[in-house]
């Protein structure tokens, strides 16, 4: 069974007619396994994750077929109950790592927050383990970063922080949202590696959010591709890349600036993301999709097995190769 | 933190020598015949006013008064006031923990009733409860504190009879002042029902002069709760699986308390300029009632050194408000 | 892999393009009349500037004008009222409806003129210490530091104590005392946008000193400053107020506010009446501006806009 099972889970900010932020949402993740989620900005895949964690608040309302972790349905739980869950054994680390840390409180004492709530760690033994996790992930002179203040640590070693906060609860699951974009691309390498490294160390499952594809070709076994709140294409790595069955895994793969390289132009696809008042009747991508066919107008397809890939399509690319 | 607190102070000096041109200036700028002013006499005969120009030092050119002015003030000569005699200093001395004893009730009263309303109507935004707080907040930084102080007498002292008209204490104890702070006089003397009799006599005017400070503060709180509560930190803090008490009072008050310092640090100016309102309604023995009698009897040394006395007093409570926001703000402590 | 041929996108359902794409006049009043209170704040002061406007004409009675036998009369809606003197009359018979009104022409006129004598002097020398960070910045910023470390009615009252009591005297220590935050608020907003692109590009487009700081910096900053002008209004009425109320202001028989305080002191037991509406006035009439203001604020925030 897996670690992590979402069927159909929605995400809406308003009343029952509001347009979903994620609409009909499937996906999977194995323990150990790293998935990545990629998508554009506002295709809904920090949204899913927060759901998960339990981080949307009013107007917006989940609901979902199944959104269990480790046998748990994460909806039925009351706050108390999912706390003792979320931060232990399913931990983010999010986008931004200047503002991630609260700038009054210093490094370790974050750090000991998770350590006491969830090891019951304090005193010295709260210490010794914060630096021991400080030192994991590589900040130099540890000891004496566990007395700075956020505002004191560059970008990258915040970040570290953040992961050091996130792995106390030695987590079964990891979700890193876009964890190097606001990064220095020097530092960005660094972290990834970190990240695989730690994955790797404590047969941890990481979902890795980005819209970077490279990142997704070295580091990601499956990826999931989103488009307007919806899972369009889920593939193992080198085959969707090789062979992409969705239009717009195809096109976000041809809009890669090295593959335009003796173009005139950039390849692009027209048009923009369905927002609150032009969403289809039938697939989301129907307006922009090049190989667009009548019926793709009206109806929505489903999430399908296919060749090499769950398609969301119903013309689906490349399906003859092998 | 000590160079912190060393620069500071290095902001102060030139302020406060500011402070004393500006008081200088007033004075010089009053219309008519300096010697009159300075004596508060209407007609001087020839001679004594040849011989008062001499003492007073008002033929020098007027940089070197300004020198004489400050190196007075350097001894500590602040002049006597025209209508007691008395040095302005000692006057001072004598009535300023009657304004010191109300402003700090008032504080106290503004502070902690505005920050608890503000964080709750925070947690509860968009409430009957958070509306109740933002209209009642309004209305108190809307209304003339004068009026204020007015219409409470006219229910509670007059119609209800539950607490006294004016001053700090009935007429019938008789309180050695120790320390100056009613208060702590009437808990050391041994006159029965003393300490109750002083309470009552400061609760009225505590809360009118409280009341603006206690809008300011509610509103401050609220809307940087809100803006607090809105920041990655707090998101991170909910995702490392926190209670929800904690990541409002320990994660998010702290951050929210900040800004607010700042605003309790300015409401020290407005308080100094409402006690001399609300001491003159209540006829409350403080500095500011001194101030404003001395206006009206043009006791100018009074007015001029009563003035200056004020604003070093202002600008010593900014400093100490600087330093605690150096204190609580970790940024601001660092930076060059 | 070559680019997918472009096809033209679907069209969206046609819609209304002035409901897309108000103009900002209808977009400012739009945001303005969400906020109940802001409405409602206008509303009243509407009210108010028409009675100053129209005072002669809206008053029932002179102001001035001594009825002896009519002292101290209740409202119409207590005892001894009569409909001659709608709000009753205070100590010396005069109508207090008709003061009021008079009144209301007066802390009008002292807000204005306080905020405009303020207001002009404040935004050049905003501009200046903005424009001039290392020439004239400090200094100016030095004396508004002066002033502000006195409150702002200690230094009014100073002000008038040198100056002498009276309304002219009242409108110049408040506009003196108002100075420092417009000074401070220009120079902020100025600081800020000059470190902005479309700045650079003006100067490098050939732009001279005037035109910088007055078309094209100036604009830009407005939205803090008419919210500060709004609540400085308010504030001046509360001054004034107070000034008169000190006996330092508008000297009686004048009605303004304040002034009509002060001489009630002694009528609390007696007629409360002549104490309640007066500072009742004042309070609805700052409280409308300070919603207007509110309202303003966030109408004109762009941050704010967006938000739920």
């Amino acid at each position: 069974m897996s670690l992590l099972q979402i069927n159909n889970l929605n995400v809406r900010f308003g009343d029952a007619n509001a347009v979903p932020v994620v609409d009909g949402l499937d996906l999977a993740v194995d323990a150990g396994e790293i998935l990545a989620i990629v998508g554009e900005s506002g295709s809904g895949k920090s949204v899913t994750m927060m759901a998960l964690m339990g981080l949307i608040d009013a107007p917006g309302r989940i609901t979902a077929d199944t959104l269990s972790f480790d046998g748990t349905d994460m909806l039925k739980l009351s706050g108390r109950q999912r706390r003792k869950v979320v931060g232990k054994d399913i931990a983010m680390v999010f986008q931004d790592p200047m503002t991630a840390l609260n700038p009054s409180y210093t490094v370790g004492f974050q750090i000991e927050e998770v350590l006491r709530q969830h090891l019951g760690l304090k005193g010295k033994a709260a210490r010794q383990r914060a630096l021991e996790l400080l030192k994991k992930v590589e900040i130099p002179a540890a000891e004496s970063r566990l007395d700075a203040y956020p505002h004191q640590l560059s970008g990258g070693m915040s970040q570290r922080v953040a992961i050091a906060m996130a792995i106390a609860g030695e987590p079964k699951l990891l979700i890193a949202d876009e964890p190097t974009t606001a990064l220095d691309v020097t530092i960005q390498a660094q972290i990834m590696e970190l990240l695989v490294n730690l994955q790797k160390e404590r047969n941890m499952a990481l979902i890795l959010i980005t819209h970077d594809l490279a990142v997704v070709a070295e580091t990601a076994r499956r990826v999931c591709v989103m488009y307007a709140g919806q899972a369009v294409e889920v593939g193992q790595v080198p085959e969707l890349f090789d062979v992409p069955a969705h239009p717009y895994s195809e096109a976000l793969l041809a809009a890669i600036p090295e593959h335009s390289i003796g173009a005139e132009r950039l390849a692009t696809l027209p048009g923009i993301v369905p927002g609150r008042y032009d969403r289809p009747d039938g697939c989301l991508l129907s307006p922009r999709c090049p190989y667009v066919q009548d019926n793709c107008r009206h109806q929505r397809p489903p999430l399908d097995p296919q060749a090499h890939s769950l398609v969301r399509c119903f013309y689906p690319l490349n399906q003859e190769v092998a | 933190m000590l160079s912190f607190i060393a620069r500071r102070l290095g902001l102060l000096i030139p302020t406060f020598f500011g402070i004393t041109l500006l008081t200088f200036a007033l004075i010089r700028l009053i219309p008519g015949d300096p010697v009159e002013v300075m004596m508060g006499e209407r007609r001087v005969d020839p001679e004594m006013h040849a011989q008062a120009m001499e003492r007073l030092g008002l033929n020098k050119p007027l940089p070197v008064q300004y020198l004489d002015y400050v190196g007075k003030l350097a001894q500590g000569d602040l002049g006597e006031s025209l209508r007691t005699r008395e040095s302005v200093w000692t006057e001072f001395l004598t009535l300023f923990p009657a304004t010191l004893e109300l402003s700090f009730a008032a504080l106290l009263f503004a502070g902690t009733v505005g920050l608890l309303a503000g964080v709750i109507a925070a947690l509860k935004r968009g409430s009957l409860f958070d509306h109740g707080v933002m209209g009642i907040s309004l209305a108190g930084y809307s209304m003339p504190i004068f009026w204020w102080g007015l219409i409470l007498i006219m229910f509670f002292s007059v119609s209800l009879g539950w607490t006294p008209v004016s001053g700090r204490i009935d007429l019938l104890y008789d309180i050695e002042p120790k320390t100056g702070f009613m208060l702590i006089d009437t808990l050391l003397s041994d006159e029965e029902g003393a300490f109750k009799d002083a309470v009552m006599h400061l609760i009225l005017p505590a809360i009118v002069l409280g009341t603006i400070p206690l809008a300011v503060i509610a509103r401050m709180t609220r809307s940087s709760m809100l803006e607090v509560l809105r920041e990655d930190y707090i998101r991170t803090a909910r995702a490392k699986g926190l209670s929800p008490a904690r990541v409002v009072f320990v994660h998010g008050l702290r951050n929210a308390l900040i800004p607010v310092l700042t605003v309790f640090g300015l409401q020290v100016g407005t308080l100094l300029a409402g006690a001399v309102l609300t001491e003159t309604i209540f006829s409350w023995p403080g500095v500011g009632k001194w101030l404003i009698e001395a206006i009206g009897a043009r006791d100018y040394p009074v007015v001029q050194n009563g003035i200056l006395l004020i604003a070093c007093l202002v600008i010593l409570v900014n400093f100490v408000v600087d330093i605690l926001y150096g204190l609580a703000n970790p940024r601001i402590r660092h930076q060059r | 892999m070559t680019s997918p041929i472009p096809k033209s996108v679907t069209p969206a359902s046609p819609v209304d393009r002035s409901l897309l794409y108000p103009s900002p006049y209808k977009e400012f009043w739009h945001a303005f009349s969400r906020n109940k209170g802001a409405v409602m704040g206008l509303a009243f002061m509407c009210l108010v500037v028409f009675c100053a406007l129209f005072a002669p004409w809206v008053a029932p009675h002179d102001p001035s004008e001594q009825y002896r036998d009519f002292l101290l009369t209740p409202p119409v809606w207590l005892e001894g009222g009569t409909w001659q003197f709608i709000l009753g009359t205070d100590e010396l018979g005069r109508d207090l409806l008709s003061r009021l009104i008079q009144g209301a022409r007066l802390s009008l006129l002292i807000g204005l003129s306080s905020v405009v004598m303020s207001l002009i002097p404040g935004i050049l020398l905003g501009l200046l210490a903005g424009f001039f960070p290392h020439l004239l910045g400090p200094s100016i910023m030095r004396l508004m530091d002066v002033m502000l470390a006195l409150p702002s009615l200690l230094l009014a009252v100073a002000i008038v104590a040198i100056l002498g009591p009276g309304l002219i005297n009242t409108v110049i220590a408040i506009a003196i005392v108002s100075l420092p935050s417009y000074v401070r608020l220009t120079r902020a907003a100025v600081m800020g946008e000059l470190n902005r692109d479309y700045v650079t590009a003006a100067r490098l487009a050939g732009a001279g000193l005037p035109r910088l700081m007055f078309v094209t910096v100036l604009p830009n900053c407005m939205a803090p400053l008419i919210v500060q002008a709004t609540l400085s209004f308010s504030s001046a009425i509360l001054d004034a107020a107070a000034l008169g109320f000190l006996g330092l202001g508008v000297q009686p028989p004048t009605p303004e506010w304040g002034t009509m305080l002060a001489s009630a002191r002694d009528y609390i037991e007696r007629a409360w009446w002549v104490v309640s509406l007066p500072g009742l006035t004042i309070l609805l009439s700052v409280l409308a501006i300070n919603l207007m203001g509110d309202g303003l604020r966030d109408a004109l925030d762009p941050k704010l806009k967006n938000a739920a």
